[in-house]
Parts: C-alpha cells; structure tokens; sequence
C-alpha cells in the first residue's frame, strides 16, 4: 500500500508539471498575442507594460519565463491583478475555497443518495413502469444545462412563491457554517440540488446497467441456488460489486465538478466561491486572475483525484495489483 | 425513434430560419430595436415599455404575444425579437455541436488508429500528448484556451482565425474531448491488431494505409458511431456553457447558451427568455441522449439485454 500511495502521488506531480506548462504555454506562448498587453488589461500604460514585461521576465527565455510565472504563483504567492490595481490574488482563492468546498461537500451527498437509491430503484422494477421513468428523469437531467437549471431554480425559488413557500430561501450569497449553520443550509441547499441533479442521473443510470449486468452473473445465481432471498442477494451480493463502478466514476467527476458544473452553479447563485471569482476575471478579462483560478483548480482536482484513487485501492485490494 | 423524429424536426426548423424567420421577426434579429412600435389587436404598442410599478423609471422589454408574427416570446433588453433569434442562434449551436463532434471524432479516430496500430514511438507520444489533455480538467482547459483565442483571433502563420469567428469554440470544444474518444478507439486498434484476419493482412504484404483503411477502420467505426450522439449532446452543453461566461459564441452573433445569459437580466420580469433557448437545449440533448443509447444497443445487443431505454 505505500508503494501505491508513492506511485499514485509521483504521477500525480508529473501531471501537475504537465498543466502548468501547457497553462504557461496558452497563456504566454500563444501564436499572434502579445502577453504583456494580455495581462496588464485594456487600458494599460507603457509603464505598467514594461513592469509586468520585467516582472514575468517576458524578454527572457521560455524556462525562465516559466519559472517565473510558478514563482509568482505558488512560492511567493504575490501574483497581482491588474485591473483591480494591487488586488493579491492567492489570497482571493484561498479565501473563496471554502465556498466552492462546502457546494461540492454537499452536492455529492445528494447526488450518491439520489442517484444510488434511483438506480436500484430502476434496477429493482426492471421491465414494469417505473424503470423507464426513472431513467427518463436520468436522461433529462445529464441533457439539462446546469447553468439554465439554476436560472429555473431561482425564478422558482425568488420568483411569485417567494413571498408564500419560499420566503426562507434567500437571494443569493453566502454565509459560512462558523457564522450561522442554517444560514449557511439555507443559502447553499438549491445549489446543491442544482449541481446534484447532473451527477444524480448520470449514477442512476450507470448503477442500474451494472446492477442487472451483475444480476446475470454467475455468483448471482450461486446465491439463488443456496436459497437466499432476492433482497439479501441485490443489496449484499450485486450491489457491492456495482458500487465499485460507481467509487471508480467518483473519482472523474469530483475532477469535472470543480472545473466546469460547480463554477457555472456559482455564477448563477451568485455564491462567492472559485468559480465566481473566475467568472469575474472573464467578465474584465483579469488573465492573472484567470490564471491563477485555473492553475489552482486544475492543482486541486488533480491531488482530489490521487485522493480517491488511493481509497479506492484501500477499499478494493485487487486494484493495487493491477497499477 | 422518436427521439431521431424530434431531433430531425427541431434541426429541420432551425436550418430553415433564413426562409422563414423574416415573417416572424420583420425586424433584423441582431440589430437593437428600441424606438419599435408594433400593431397588435389593432393598437400600436412599443417593444420597449415604459416601467409603471416602483418608481416608473425605466423601460422593460414587450413581453410573449404568443402570436408567430410579432415578438412571439417577446423581446430582450435591446429590443430584438426572441423567437427569432432562438431560431437563428438554434443554427449556431447545432453548428457548433455538430461540427465539433465531427471534428473531435475525425481526429481522435486517427490519432487512435495510428497509435494503436503502429504502437512503439508513434504510440508513446501520442499517448503523452493525450495524457496531458485529459489530466486537465475540460472546463479549465476550454477557459484558458477560450480567454486567449476569442479575444484576440489565432494567428499560425498561415492559417488566420479572427477572434470573433466561429472557428474557435468549434475547434476548441473539439480538441478538448479528443482524448476521451481517443483512447477507447486505440485500445480497440490494439486488440484488433492481434487477430487472425489483421496479422493474414501484414503477411499478405498488404499496406498499412490499405490495412488501416480496408480492414481496421471499418471494425472501429461502430465504436466511434456510438459515441456521435452523444458527443454532439455533450457539444452542445459545452458551447452553452461557454457562451454563458461570455467566452463562446461572441456578439452580433447568437446561440441558445448566449441567449440564456440575455435572459438573466430579465429573468423574473420576462422570464421566457431564458426559458426558451433552454427548453430547446433540453429537447435537442435529450433526443441525442435517447439516440445515442438506441444506436449503442442496436451495435451491442449486450446492452440491449440490460434493456436500457
């Protein structure tokens, strides 16, 4: 198991080295764009221009530019924005992390108890009406745009019940679980249900092709034969095998969660988190910002990967075998 | 079926807005219309109205007539009509879904292929430069490449896109999805390669192009019709989702995903334009959805006996 940890751990540090240079390569060595200019804003100066020209080392080599860029990055941290003068912008990730961590926490709770329990569900009244109703609902919500989602949700929620059945729902923001708890709850819970509901279908839908895949197989029918009862033999026997599809999925989304879905659910809540600040420097075209969101993003959704990948071969000891 | 019959329709109705959308729209779709004034049920209206609640300040576009010739679904913020521009936006983002599915299965299939089939060097790099697009998280890697590209235009040399053209979030949704079509389409080169007819091909003297293109191709392509639908549905939510954080498809132009962004402003005073362009995301994806499962069942009737819908 250590080795399997070192292993997981050194190949996730090559990736890592691997992004950062195509992130420094898009955003410096892209045909026919002129960094410093990119950079320093709109309505940069000739001075502001020759300072990040000499900050970021632009008349230098490519591995010194690169280096750098990861010095200003991740050693001395002081990256700062141009378009909002002197903004530090490591700061601003760290203190919107906690933001885009508390929507992803409780997303997933959601999603692997909605989408677990509608693929069993499913799996269970194969054949009778409610299977192809439940995967109907799996489809809609892998075909709905997160983003849209959020927008219906809100115009529910902030629309004409907002004075009967919603009241409590408020417009927007955040407010952390060290301040208030419900407050917290009350402001996170539809975006969790709009970021879930993507994930939540697309595990409906996997869990039950495994499940009455796994429900033909050979110990399945061992099972019968020793006379167990069928719920002992779904939920004992086929769902512990199907369940190792879905840790294995686990592991992908959290990566596809913090870079794409949980960002737009963000914008569209207005919730302050990494995503937000983002979507804030596409809207000013803030690229320090731009850069370091995505270098951050793209650093943590590779550890949380290499995270779950090692729990998984804690849970599952035949897959330390195989890597 | 149904799902190809809806699909069809919704494709045939969009590609044929420039014959019809005049009727509906009488006004340019893409040009702001704030002065307008249009006759329904015999008196003139503004598209543009005056506000009468709060402080009566401002104006708010005209709502849905819910009649085809005049501001169907109403107007935006500037004044245009919003059928009309669903319909010619709907021509954008199918453009873009379909030919960046193109684009993206066309190239991960070579890149496949070649990698597969002559395995060794070829294989090693082709398989890093995957790896390296696939360890970034699509969405970050779609933005990075976006902000750069639909600013300022690319610039090869040769090759010129300016910044606003449509090229880019087709090519940029293409190239972020090679590896995950890619992959699978080597592993089937890798293992076709170690059967009988392939290895009786290579002592037959044939060619590899021949090999390639007579015998390996045609037992990949199954595989990769497979995966069309389903890349076209997921295309289409990408270009939506750019196009929402202003990095996809860019003014005068128009897409259902810039479309849903108009209508946040407006949301809960004219509420149906945002809820147009994404009830037409929905129906388009969904029809893709339940296609693309259909056509996975008919080449695999292994899943057929998993009896998914």
């Amino acid at each position: 198991m250590p080795r399997f940890i070192a292993k997981r751990l050194a190949s996730a540090v090559l990736v890592m080295f691997t992004i950062s240079v195509l992130v420094f390569l898009i955003f410096f060595a892209t045909p026919g764009v002129n960094p410093a200019s990119r950079i320093a804003g709109r309505s940069a100066t000739p001075a502001v221009l020759r300072h990040v020209s000499k900050e970021f080392g632009l008349n230098r080599p490519l591995p010194i530019r690169y280096a750098l860029m990861m010095y200003h990055l991740f050693i001395k941290q002081d990256l700062t924005s141009y378009v909002n003068i002197g903004d530090k912008i490591i700061p601003q990730i760290t203190a919107a992390a906690p933001i885009t961590l508390s929507l992803i926490a409780g997303a997933v709770v959601i999603w692997l108890l909605v989408g677990t329990s509608a693929g069993i569900v499913a799996a269970k009244n194969k054949g009778k009406f409610i299977d192809p109703l439940v995967m109907f609902f799996g489809i809609a919500a892998i075909s709905i745009p997160v983003y849209w989602l959020g927008e219906m949700v809100s115009l529910i929620t902030q629309g004409g019940l907002h004075s009967s059945v919603f009241a409590w729902v408020p417009n927007g923001g955040y407010v952390s679980i060290t301040q208030s708890p419900v407050q917290w709850f009350t402001h996170l819970v539809f975006p969790w249900i709009t970021l879930a509901s993507l994930y939540a279908g697309i595990y409906a839908r996997v869990l039950r092709g495994e499940l009455i895949n796994n429900m033909n197989e050979d110990y399945i029918r061992t099972a019968r034969a020793k006379g167990l009862s069928e719920r002992r033999i779904l939920y004992k026997h086929a769902l512990r095998c199907s369940m190792i599809t879905i840790v294995s999925l686990f592991g992908l989304d959290v990566g596809v969660l913090v870079g794409g879905a949980a960002l737009l659910t963000e914008v569209v809540f207005g919730l302050p988190g990494v995503g937000w600040l983002t979507y804030q420097g596409l809207t000013n075209l803030d690229l320090p910002l731009i850069m370091g969101c995505v270098m951050y993003g793209a650093f943590f959704v590779v550890l949380a990967s290499a995270a779950v990948d090692v729990l998984y071969a804690y849970i599952d000891p035949r897959i330390r075998v195989v890597n | 079926m149904t799902s190809l019959g809806v699909l069809l329709f919704m494709v045939v109705v969009v590609l044929l807005a420039p014959v019809y959308a005049h009727d509906i729209a009488h006004d340019n779709p893409f040009a702001s219309n704030l002065q307008g004034r249009i006759k329904i049920g015999g008196h003139y209206r503004s598209v543009m109205q005056n506000n009468t609640q709060g402080l009566g300040l401002g104006v708010t576009p005209i709502g849905p007539t819910w009649n085809f010739a005049k501001y169907f679904l109403g107007a935006d913020e500037l004044g245009r009509d919003v059928f009309a521009r669903i319909l010619y936006g709907g021509r954008v983002t199918l453009l873009i879904g379909f030919s960046s599915g193109l684009i993206c299965i066309t190239a991960a299939t070579v890149l496949g292929m070649l990698a597969g089939y002559f395995g060794r060097a070829t294989d090693w790099i082709i398989s890093r430069l995957l790896d390296i697009v696939w360890a970034f998280p699509i969405y970050l890697l779609a933005i990075s490449l976006s902000v750069i590209l639909v600013t300022s235009g690319l610039d090869l040399g040769v090759i010129h896109i300016g910044a606003g053209s449509l090229l880019l979030p087709i090519l940029i949704i293409a190239s972020v999805y090679v590896p995950y079509v890619a992959r699978p389409v080597r592993g089937i080169v890798f293992s076709l390669k170690e059967r009988e007819f392939i290895q009786a091909a290579i002592a037959s003297g044939a060619s590899d192009w021949h090999i390639l293109r007579k015998e390996i191709l045609p037992n990949v392509a199954p595989s990769i019709i497979v995966f069309f639908p389903l890349m076209v549905a997921l295309n289409i939510l990408t270009e939506s989702a750019l196009s929402i954080l202003g990095i996809g498809v860019q003014p005068p132009q128009a897409s259902w995903g810039t479309i849903i962004n108009d209508g946040l402003q407006l949301l809960y005073t004219r509420p149906w334009v945002a809820i147009a362009p994404g009830i037409c995301i929905v129906i388009v994806c969904v029809a893709l959805n339940i296609l693309g499962d259909g056509v996975r069942d008919a080449f695999d009737p292994r899943a057929k006996l998993r009896g998914s819908i």
